[in-house]
């Protein structure tokens, strides 16, 4: 049970789950850094763009278009339905909210939620909708070191290839771009961004769109481990506690936050769970968030949080 | 014309303080309790009109009074003192299965104090749950009280003590045994819930009037300011939690006792814990009457979508009758939030307002 083989099967394991968590995560740093909300609705975002992805596929394959351009198709029309996603939560919801706490913007993506999950559900249907993009069967590495070798879902590796690349993408997007200098003016300080010329509802459909398209490169890994579902949605919550760990703020701290969760949780699962009764990957990250909290309020790559009167 | 304080003076300091100071909403709540405790008995009994059925027992009247206590919990911790919760059905669970567990293994005691020793168990667990708000707020708040609603599902789930080692995990409430008396009618149900609503709605109400209650709402207006004039957090904040938890789980114990009768910890999931708070927020928070408004909507607006296609002679399935239900409340919290941020309670004070005017309004 306990070998070394069988520790860095579980690690590089739990490694890999958490990048995927960490893909979820970036929707949230992305809007959070950007506009100051806690957008709670990142995970129906990511059942909306998968929901959206799988059914426009299996159109096009249906109506025998060749598999390549189907995905193609499919990709160009979630990404409208996240673009449109995104103006109608700019328009609707967080535009005449301008101004608000933190509270009652929350409380806001919190009804937006519920508003995404029904609509995305009523039009695309509600079953469990399988979605093959990558290659999903196991990899066995580092056989000659090891007896039997090192079990590897070759998604995962996939997953980590992908979340590496949004993030150097993302990098680039804040730091060398006009729209990414105009995002973290905005998020610096609403009035002051406004008062230089920068078009704040302009710059928070930018950032609800881009968050989207994260949603739906997320979907695609997701949709492909698990089949596009509801329960996705659930990717939200277990998404939080990332978020808290690395910081709210901080793009490295997403993915950082994603590797800790994602490897406490297993590991915690295979060596404490026989203990205490199984299935504590349920909230193991709850907790290890609340810990981290308590000794460190802005999580480890988090800004420090100042209070005036 | 007839809603007018004209002419009713105050000539002591206790009736400038009484808990409803205009004559007039005495009359009103005193007929509603009336109504409540005794009309609506004699109706059921008498077989009048839709008080015949037990249907409008069982599937709107109890759910109604609980989910409204439970509200009035929550409303404590985030109406008034600005604790965002995204637990609450945690607490209602702790409540619901510390209540069976003391009538379970101690059969000597009263069920009445069962119920109120698995609030009184629920308070302690959301002191221990409500320690982290000392130093995080917001949402990383909502995060921590996140924390209990996981740990507490799995907790009942999978720890078989809790649930007395029954092979399904589901366990059946004791036989509603209330002084020698076994409460088997709805109608009896009915009364005996309606009993605990009404003592902690009153108990809630002069609390929120009270010394506490003052300090809860100096905290949520801005705590570092009411700590700076003398408000100590510790105790506002700890006592928020406590007296909230207490309330939410006797709403638990009862959901679990006197509506489920038989449950799974699946009854307290988190969609729990979001309903609850979407209670608190369209009813208006920082509101006791707003708590039973929010729940009253809640409650009715899925019964309604399921019976107006029916009424219209449209078929619409179960499936697309929960997916316009989750749309309506979403666009209804995004309604609310934007255009009356004090929700339906606000709603009903300009209701009051424009009757002390009418028919003149100047």
């Amino acid at each position: 049970m306990a070998s070394l083989g069988n520790f860095i099967e579980v690690l590089s394991g739990g490694l890999l789950a958490g990048v995927l968590y960490s893909l979820v995560a970036l929707g949230f740093v992305l809007i959070f850094k950007a506009s100051g909300v806690f957008n709670f609705a990142q995970g129906s975002m990511v059942l909306l763009a998968g929901l959206a992805l799988v059914r426009s596929l299996d159109f096009l394959v249906a109506h025998s278009m060749p598999f390549a351009v189907a995905v193609v198709g499919a990709l160009l029309f979630a990404s409208l339905v996240m673009a449109f996603t995104a103006w109608v939560i700019e328009r609707f919801v967080l535009g005449p909210l301008v101004n608000q706490d933190g509270l009652t913007l929350f409380m806001s993506t919190i009804g937006a939620t519920f508003i995404i999950e029904g609509a995305a559900q009523l039009a695309f249907g509600s079953d469990v909708y399988p979605l093959k993009l990558y290659p999903t069967d196991a990899w066995f590495a580092l056989q000659s070191l090891f007896p039997g070798g090192v079990l590897v879902n070759k998604l995962d590796v996939w997953g980590g290839l992908i979340a590496a690349f949004l993030v150097a993408g993302l990098a680039i997007f804040f730091q060398r771009t006009k729209t990414g200098r105009a995002l973290r003016a905005v998020a610096d300080d609403h009035a002051a961004a406004q008062s230089v010329g920068i078009p704040i509802s302009w710059i928070w459909f930018v950032v609800w769109l881009v968050a989207g398209l994260v949603a739906l490169v997320a979907a695609t890994v997701w949709g492909t481990k698990l089949g596009v579902q509801f329960s996705i949605t659930f990717l939200a919550l277990k998404a939080l506690p990332v978020l808290i760990i690395g910081g709210l703020t901080s793009v490295p701290g997403a993915i950082v936050g994603g590797l800790i969760v994602g490897a406490g949780e297993k590991l915690a699962e295979a060596y404490l769970g026989p203990l205490i009764g199984g299935g504590i990957e349920y909230w193991f990250a709850f907790v290890l968030a609340l810990a981290v909290l308590l000794v460190r309020p802005q999580g480890v790559f988090g800004e420090r949080i100042i209070e005036r009167i | 014309m007839f809603y007018r304080e004209n002419g009713q003076y105050k000539t002591s300091y206790a009736a400038d303080a009484a808990i409803f100071p205009i004559r007039q909403d005495k009359i009103a709540i005193g007929l509603l309790l009336l109504f409540a405790f005794a009309g609506v008995p004699l109706l059921a009994i008498m077989g009048v009109g839709p008080f015949g059925h037990d249907y409008i027992f069982k599937a709107l009247l109890i759910p109604f009074l609980i989910l409204a206590l439970a509200a009035i919990g929550l409303n404590i911790l985030v109406g008034y003192c600005g604790q965002i919760s995204l637990g609450a059905g945690a607490f209602m669970a702790v409540g619901a299965y510390s209540a069976y567990n003391f009538a379970l293994r101690i059969p000597e005691l009263p069920l009445v104090i069962s119920i109120l020793l698995g609030g009184g168990v629920a308070a302690l667990v959301g002191i221990l749950f409500g320690i982290p708000s000392l130093r995080i707020k917001g949402l990383y708040l909502a995060v921590a009280t996140l924390a209990a609603q996981f740990f507490f599902d799995w907790l009942f789930l999978r720890v078989k003590w809790f649930t007395n080692y029954t092979p399904s995990g589901s366990v059946n409430s004791p036989s509603l045994e209330f002084f020698g008396r076994v409460l088997d009618s709805p109608t009896e149900r009915y009364l005996l819930t309606l009993s605990f609503v009404t003592v902690l709605a009153l108990l809630a109400k002069n609390l929120t009037r009270s010394m506490v209650g003052r300090q809860w709402m100096a905290i949520r207006d801005m705590d570092i300011a009411a700590e700076i004039i003398g408000i100590r957090p510790l105790y506002a904040k700890l006592t928020a939690f406590a007296i909230s938890s207490f309330i939410i789980g006797v709403a638990g114990a009862l959901w679990a006792f006197v509506h489920l009768g038989s449950w799974e910890p699946l009854a307290f999931n988190i969609d729990r814990s979001f309903q609850l708070l979407f209670m608190v927020i369209i009813g208006g928070l920082g509101s006791i009457m707003g708590s039973f408004l929010g729940a009253a909507f809640i409650l009715i607006l899925p019964i309604m979508l399921d019976q107006l296609p029916h009424a219209l002679g449209l078929h619409v399935s179960v499936e697309t009758v929960s997916h316009l239900v989750s749309i309506i409340t979403g666009t209804l919290i995004c309604y609310l939030l934007i255009v009356e941020p004090h929700g339906f309670a606000r709603l009903w004070g300009l209701v009051k307002e424009k009757m002390r005017l009418w028919p003149y309004p100047y």
